[in-house]
C-alpha cells in the first residue's frame, strides 16, 4: 500500500505552486486546518485563490485570513466576505475594500452545494437561495414546478486541507461533531487532499468501515498533528 | 419625549416568538439575538433545534467546565448534545434546510418591509456581506420569523413600505418582534398584534414607516409566565 503518511506539514504542502486553488474548511474556529494554513503561509505561494465559509476572524489563531493578510491569496469565495459586525476590521475585509483582493460572496448552502456538486460530478444545479437578491442578478433563472430557481456551478480545487480527528493509514477519516462541517465535501472535491489529524493515525483495519466518513480514496496525505502543533 | 419610556428587552423579544414555536417543529435560530429564543422552554412542546454547521436536536449553552470544543452552534457557542442528537456534513445540513424540513428560522435584521422582504446581510458603503445560511434559509423555511430594535440608533424605522438595503429573500417574513411590539406580516401590510406596555398604537406608528394595520384584537404584549 501507498504511503500517505507525511512526517511534516511542510513537507505535505511544499509542491503547492503559485496560482493554485484551495479548500479550507471550519467553521466557527471548529475543523479549520490551522497547520497546514500555517505551512501554506511558511510555504509562500501566491495569487491562490480560496475557497471557505469566511474570510478569517480577528482572533490571533492562525485561519485562512493568514494566508489573506500575507498577500498570497487574489480571489476568496464565501459566504461571509464582510464582517458580521461592521465594527470588526479584519485584514480581508479591509483588503476587499481597498482592492487588494477580489471576493465571490456566495449563500452558506450554495457554497456547500458548488463543492459537493464538484465531488459528485454534477455539472450545475438549481437552487432557490438568492432568488430575488442581487446576487442572483445575471444569473440563470428557471421555474420549475412554479418555484423561481438560480443555476449555480460547481466549485473545483487543486488541493483541500482537512481536519479531521482520526484516520487510518489508508486515509479513511472520521470526523468528531461539529469539526465535520465542510471538512467531508471539501476532501472529496480537490484533486489532491491533505489532512492534518487531530487524535490518532491508526493501522487499516482498526476503523469500522460503518463509521467512516470520508472513505481513504479521497485522500493524499496525512500528517499527525505533533504534540507541539495546534490543536483548538 | 417618547423616544426615552422603557421598550421591551431582548430575551422578552424572543420569548415571544419563541411562544409561536408548534411542538415537533424543527427551528433554527439565527445568530445574536434569535439564540435567545432557546431561553425560553415550554415543557409541553418538544423542539428540535437545528444548527447550519450540521448539529440537528442540540441542547442549551454548555455550562463553564462542560464544553465540547468539537459541538459549537452557528454563532460558535458551546452547547449541549441532547440524546437523539445528529451530526451531519455541510452540505446535507443545507439539503435538510433545501428540502423544507425547518419550521421557522428566527433571524435579526436591519430593516423588514411591509411585503414581507428583509435586508440581513449587507450594508451601504462596504463591499461583500455577511450571507452565512441566511438566504438558504429565508428561501427554503417554512416561516421566518424577525426578531429586531423596531428603529435604528439614530431613530430610523427600521418598518418600511419598502427595503431600502439589498434584500435576503423576497416576501417571506411572517411575525416580527420589536422593542416595540408583535407584528404579523399580512397581504395587506404589518399588523401590529401587541403593544409593548405604555405604548400606544399611535406612538408606534411615529417610529414605522410603512402604515400599520391595528388589530381588531389589539393586546399588550405578552411576557413569559
Amino acid at each position: 500500500m501507498k504511503n500517505k503518511i507525511y512526517s511534516s506539514f511542510d513537507e505535505a504542502v511544499a509542491d503547492i505552486q503559485d496560482g493554485a486553488t484551495f479548500m479550507s474548511p471550519g467553521f466557527s474556529g471548529v475543523g479549520v486546518p490551522r497547520n497546514l494554513l500555517a505551512a501554506l503561509h511558511r510555504q509562500g505561494a501566491r495569487n491562490l485563490t480560496g475557497i471557505s465559509n469566511n474570510c478569517g476572524t480577528l482572533d490571533e489563531k492562525i485561519d485562512v485570513g493568514t494566508v489573506i493578510e500575507s498577500g498570497q491569496v487574489k480571489k476568496m469565495f464565501a459566504a461571509f466576505t464582510s464582517p458580521t459586525h461592521p465594527s470588526q476590521i479584519s485584514p480581508f475585509v479591509r483588503m476587499y475594500n481597498d482592492g487588494e483582493i477580489e471576493a465571490e460572496t456566495v449563500p452558506q448552502g450554495t457554497l456547500a452545494e458548488r463543492i459537493r456538486a464538484a465531488a459528485s460530478g454534477i455539472g450545475a444545479f438549481y437552487t432557490p437561495a438568492s432568488v430575488g437578491t442581487e446576487l442572483a442578478e445575471g444569473k440563470e433563472h428557471r421555474e420549475i414546478n412554479g418555484r423561481t430557481y438560480v443555476l449555480e456551478y460547481p466549485l473545483h480545487a487543486d488541493f483541500a486541507f482537512i481536519r479531521a480527528w482520526r484516520a487510518d493509514t489508508f486515509g479513511n477519516l472520521q470526523f468528531r461533531l461539529t469539526q465535520r462541517n465542510f471538512n467531508p465535501i471539501m476532501a472529496m472535491a480537490a484533486k489532491i487532499t491533505i489532512v492534518e489529524v487531530e487524535d490518532d493515525i491508526v493501522p487499516v483495519g482498526d476503523l469500522d468501515p460503518d463509521k467512516v466518513h470520508v472513505p481513504g480514496v479521497y485522500v493524499n496525505r496525512l500528517v499527525r498533528i505533533p504534540p507541539d502543533g495546534i490543536f483548538d | 419625549m417618547a423616544e426615552e419610556k422603557p421598550k421591551l428587552q431582548r430575551q422578552a423579544m424572543c420569548d415571544r416568538l419563541a411562544m409561536e414555536f408548534q411542538d415537533d417543529w424543527i427551528v433554527n435560530l439565527g445568530v445574536g439575538m434569535p439564540t435567545l429564543c432557546s431561553n425560553y422552554v415550554d415543557p409541553t412542546k418538544d423542539l428540535i433545534f437545528h444548527s447550519e454547521n450540521g448539529v440537528i436536536g442540540y441542547g442549551p449553552l454548555a455550562p463553564p467546565g462542560e464544553e465540547d470544543k468539537h459541538l459549537v452552534n452557528a454563532g460558535g457557542q458551546n452547547v449541549i448534545a441532547l440524546p437523539g442528537m445528529a451530526i451531519v456534513h455541510h452540505a446535507d445540513s443545507f439539503a435538510l434546510i433545501r428540502g423544507g424540513m425547518v419550521d421557522v428560522t428566527v433571524m435579526g435584521a436591519y430593516e423588514v418591509a411591509e411585503n414581507g422582504d428583509f435586508a440581513n446581510w449587507r450594508i451601504p458603503n462596504r463591499k461583500g456581506g455577511g450571507i452565512g445560511g441566511a438566504m438558504d434559509l429565508a428561501a427554503c423555511a417554512k416561516q421566518v420569523f424577525i426578531a429586531m430594535e423596531h428603529t435604528t440608533r439614530d431613530g430610523k424605522p427600521r418598518m418600511l413600505k419598502r427595503c431600502a438595503l439589498p434584500i435576503t429573500a423576497p416576501g417571506v417574513v411572517t411575525l416580527v418582534a420589536t422593542d416595540l411590539g408583535l407584528f404579523k406580516v399580512t397581504p395587506q401590510g404589518f399588523e401590529l398584534l401587541e403593544n409593548a406596555p405604555g405604548w400606544s398604537p399611535e406612538e408606534i406608528q411615529e417610529l414605522t414607516e410603512a402604515e400599520l394595520i391595528i388589530s381588531s384584537d389589539l393586546k399588550e404584549f405578552r411576557f413569559r409566565d
